[in-house]
């Protein structure tokens, strides 16, 4: 277990190491001049030169990556070019909000999704289950920000039950989570309800059956913990996709979370701290794999880890 | 040598009704107000947002400024001023007992220390060009002098500016938040990170920056002019989106939106009888244009550009963006001092657009591309230019790319023939014609990494600019100002850009807040006055 442990965590530095690399490259690529936006437009040519020459943006592409891996390694990721402030500060100051709401939207989707798998599956090819899995499709492909606005508008400004945007209470927590839970409920309602037909087409679950017990112990204590095992995995990926979504949420609902960090940052071009999100998402989604990978044993012991 | 006495009676007229209005109008109560994106730095050296800029102001003074909602000159942290005959000396007397946030008295060092450090190469501001005048700012700039030899401390309430050259624009550069004073002792304490923890002698300071969250300005208790500000807090939310802000301002949550009415909001809410009255409009310094690169064929020939200009429907563009501006036939916009109101500009005349370009040899059309910042209405706006163009044989492509790339492309002598500014356009930094030319139309902008992003470069012209900012004698400022129109229209003549419209501005503010409308469309304090406004419910 440690040595797998070990194992995975040196892969997720060198992962880091080339989600950096090529996240630098690509930044690198970009035709924007971060001097010439730091120093605005009225600088004369000298003063723009001066501020690249301090950012080190005229060295040789190799020797910059080196200077920030350098730094890297240090835990410094930088200052921002227009906000002139640490970039792991401002990434920690809105670390713990992301995290929030991201436990929040996973709540939300499990309670979701399983509840609409497990009911389509039991009542599969009724219209209950048509209707769920058409409902599915659309959380699915619906685009979040639409999601997001609806909800806001019909229970924050309809019938105010929740605050209208912003932050600090668990009321503030509940249409970003709902929302950005949404997308994933569709896609665990279609794995839970194929996975959980699955399973109960299985011999043992006749074989429970046939021994006389109730349903709902056969559906919770034999059927359930079988099914469920694809989606644990399916956890850890989400993670990913979340930080995709959390940039639309955060932005929509007003979330100071660090999806929100990113879209301003991409928008005005502030290299160091598009890098500095990428690599913290990267590493929440190597973690999340990870984490789902050391939960499957727990669930299955007929997994082992190698 | 003759000295002239140029502080003005209309401002000392004003300090005596000052207090008078401040009996009228009791202090206190708070405000909300809310933006999209975080505030990025409230260091006066730096700060170079419309977002932040009035946050500024509200948190620094500067040895001038403007009457609130007007863009008239007035002494703030000065109490008189002299301007020597050849406008090259400016000495200035401060007023006494002005406190910083921290206690500590404000002095003539304190705005020596504070110019310098903008020009100060290390400071990175963007500043710096504004005080290009000023006598050892070349040796400054580059590192090699430490403070600046034109700026001398007389004693501590007089400090004289010597220039190397006349300029009659320098008021208004000592009004710009760059020139804003800062106590030394707290840029050295916090650093690189002064601008989170900001230090002033304004009106307000700042009590909280939770990053990414919100900032609470708190009225300043010490603040040398009495009855101002009128508030006792601000608070500013960041990171919502003006449509979320629209509905809380409904919901009576916030009182000013700070990105206005979302443009997919906007006829909805001049519709609305309850929002219709809280809605201001306003006029901006400012111009969108569509720069057409000089140097690169065929927008060399002075014929292509004029038929450009006769091409594009400017009013349909104002349909397109919910009528929120008015067509541009100049550079200038109507509210900035030189505006030629006689001057019919281009019509709109396709066919005679076309003999244009038959007359330029390029009878046939072109092929071209049309750069655009990505963000809405922008791209709709370059549509619309696209298809005028079209109408007249001109194919141009359109490359929608993110602001910073833009900017890359128009820096570049080779990159983009024509560039819609939406987004990027001209706002002016102080209310001055001459504002309007350096960076975007005069040959110093005409270089590698400028914002002149039609390379345009008149000589004649540049020497006639010269000639206009020499003339600091107020006796002087209408022949400076009408030198100034010619300037334009010359400018005009030649056609690098096409000018499109002048943007409007239009905000909204809840109705528990109180002003002047002019104080929620201050040409300077953009988007809001900060300092004047009140809380009506405390009244």
């Amino acid at each position: 277990m440690a040595a797998y442990i070990a194992r995975r965590l040196i892969q997720t530095v060198l992962i880091l190491f080339g989600i950096s690399f090529v996240t630098f490259v690509l930044l690198y690529l970009v035709p924007a001049d971060p001097a010439r936006q730091i120093a605005g437009r009225s600088a004369t040519a000298e003063t723009v030169e001066n501020i690249r020459e301090q950012l080190g943006l005229n060295l040789p592409f190799y020797q910059q990556y080196l200077r920030y891996l350098g730094g890297l390694v240090q835990g410094d990721l930088g200052r921002s070019y227009l906000q002139k402030t640490e970039v792991s500060a401002l990434i920690i100051s809105r670390l713990p909000a992301s995290l929030l709401l991201m436990t929040g939207a996973i709540f939300c989707e499990l309670l979701l999704g399983l509840t609409m798998g497990v009911v389509a599956a039991l009542k599969r090819n009724t219209r209950t289950d048509d209707a769920l899995m058409i409902a599915s499709f659309v959380g699915v492909s619906a685009p979040q920000f639409v999601i997001g606005i609806l909800l806001l508008y019909v229970f924050a400004v309809k019938l105010g039950w929740f605050p209208i945007g912003g932050y600090g209470t668990f009321a503030h927590l509940v249409l970003p989570s709902v929302t950005l839970g949404f997308l994933g409920a569709g896609w665990y309602a279609r794995m839970m309800r194929s996975s959980l037909i699955d399973v109960l087409r299985q011999d043992y679950i006749r074989t429970a059956r046939a021994t006389g017990l109730p349903r709902t112990k056969v559906l919770f204590g034999h059927a359930l913990p079988n099914a469920i095992l694809p989606i644990i995995a399916m956890i850890g990926i989400d993670i990913g996709l979340f930080m995709s979504g959390i940039v639309v949420v955060e932005s929509v609902f007003g979330w100071p979370g660090i999806g929100q960090l990113a879209w301003q940052a991409i928008q005005r071009v502030d290299i160091p701290i598009i890098m500095g999100v990428t690599l913290v998402s990267a590493c929440a989604i190597v973690l999340g794999n990870l984490l789902a990978d050391l939960i499957t044993p727990l669930i299955d012991p007929r997994i082992k880890l190698r | 040598m003759r000295k002239l006495l140029l502080l003005s009676v209309a401002a000392i007229a004003l300090s005596a009704a000052a207090p008078s209005n401040a009996q009228e109008i009791k202090q206190g109560g708070s405000m909300t107000v809310t933006y999209k994106d975080d505030v990025s730095t409230l260091d006066p050296a730096i700060g170079y947002d419309w977002q932040n800029w009035s946050m500024i102001k509200s948190l620094f003074d500067g040895l001038m400024d403007y009457e609130p909602g007007t863009t008239q000159l007035r002494p703030e942290l000065a109490e008189s001023y002299e301007i020597s005959e050849d406008g090259t000396v400016f000495t200035f007397k401060l007023r006494e007992g002005v406190k910083f946030h921290n206690g500590r008295e404000l002095t003539a060092e304190d705005v020596k220390y504070s110019i310098e450090r903008v020009v100060n190469p290390e400071t990175q501001s963007p500043g710096a060009g504004f005080f290009g005048s000023i006598k050892g700012f070349e040796e400054a700039s580059a590192g090699e002098a430490a403070g600046l030899s034109g700026i001398i401390v007389e004693d501590p309430y007089t400090i004289r500016f010597e220039l190397s050259r006349p300029d009659a624009t320098f008021l208004h550069v000592l009004a710009l938040n760059f020139a804003h004073v800062v106590p030394k002792e707290e840029v050295e304490k916090y650093g690189a990170d002064f601008g989170k923890h900001p230090v002033g002698s304004g009106a307000f300071r700042l009590a909280e920056w939770t990053l990414g969250q919100r900032l609470v300005f708190e009225r300043f208790k010490d603040y040398w002019n009495i009855g101002a500000p009128k508030l006792d807090q601000i608070i500013f939310e960041v990171g919502q989106e003006p449509v979320v802000a629209l509905l809380r301002l409904q919901n009576g949550e916030v009182d000013v939106p700070g990105d206005g009415i979302p443009p997919a909001k906007f006829i909805e809410a001049m519709n609305d009888p309850e929002l219709k009255d809280l809605i201001i409009q306003g006029g901006q310094l400012h111009t969108g244009y569509l720069a057409m690169n000089t140097k690169i064929p065929p927008f060399d020939k002075v014929e292509v550009r004029r038929a450009v200009n006769m091409a594009i429907n400017k009013d349909r563009i104002v349909r397109i963006i919910n009528g929120r501006a008015v067509p541009a036939n100049q550079p200038l916009p109507p509210t900035m001092p030189g505006y030629a109101e006689d001057y019919e500009g281009y019509p709109y005349d396709p066919e005679a657009a076309k003999a244009l370009l038959a007359e330029a040899g390029v009878a046939d059309g072109f092929e071209t591309e049309l750069y655009v910042m990505n963000t809405d209405p922008q791209p709709r706006i370059a549509q619309a230019i696209q298809q005028d163009l079209k109408a007249i044989g001109i194919n141009a492509s359109i490359k929608s790319l993110a602001q910073a790339n833009v900017i890359a492309a128009g820096g570049e002598e080779d990159q983009a023939p024509m560039i819609w500014s939406g987004g990027m356009a001209w706002i002016a930094d102080f209310p001055d014609p001459s504002n309007f030319y350096g960076p975007i139309l005069g040959c110093e902008g005409a270089v590698p990494g400028g914002w002149n992003w039609s390379w345009y470069c008149n000589e004649e012209l540049d020497a006639m600019a010269k000639e206009a900012d020499a003339m600091v004698d107020p006796a002087q400022a209408e022949e400076r100002i009408a030198l100034w129109r010619d300037i334009y229209l010359k400018i005009m003549e030649d056609a690098p850009w096409a000018p499109i419209f002048n943007e409007e501005r239009f905000t909204i503010r809840s109705a528990r807040i109180g002003g002047d409308d002019s104080l929620f469309v201050d040409p300077v304090h953009i988007p809001v006055n900060y300092d004047e406004v009140y809380a009506k419910d405390v009244q």
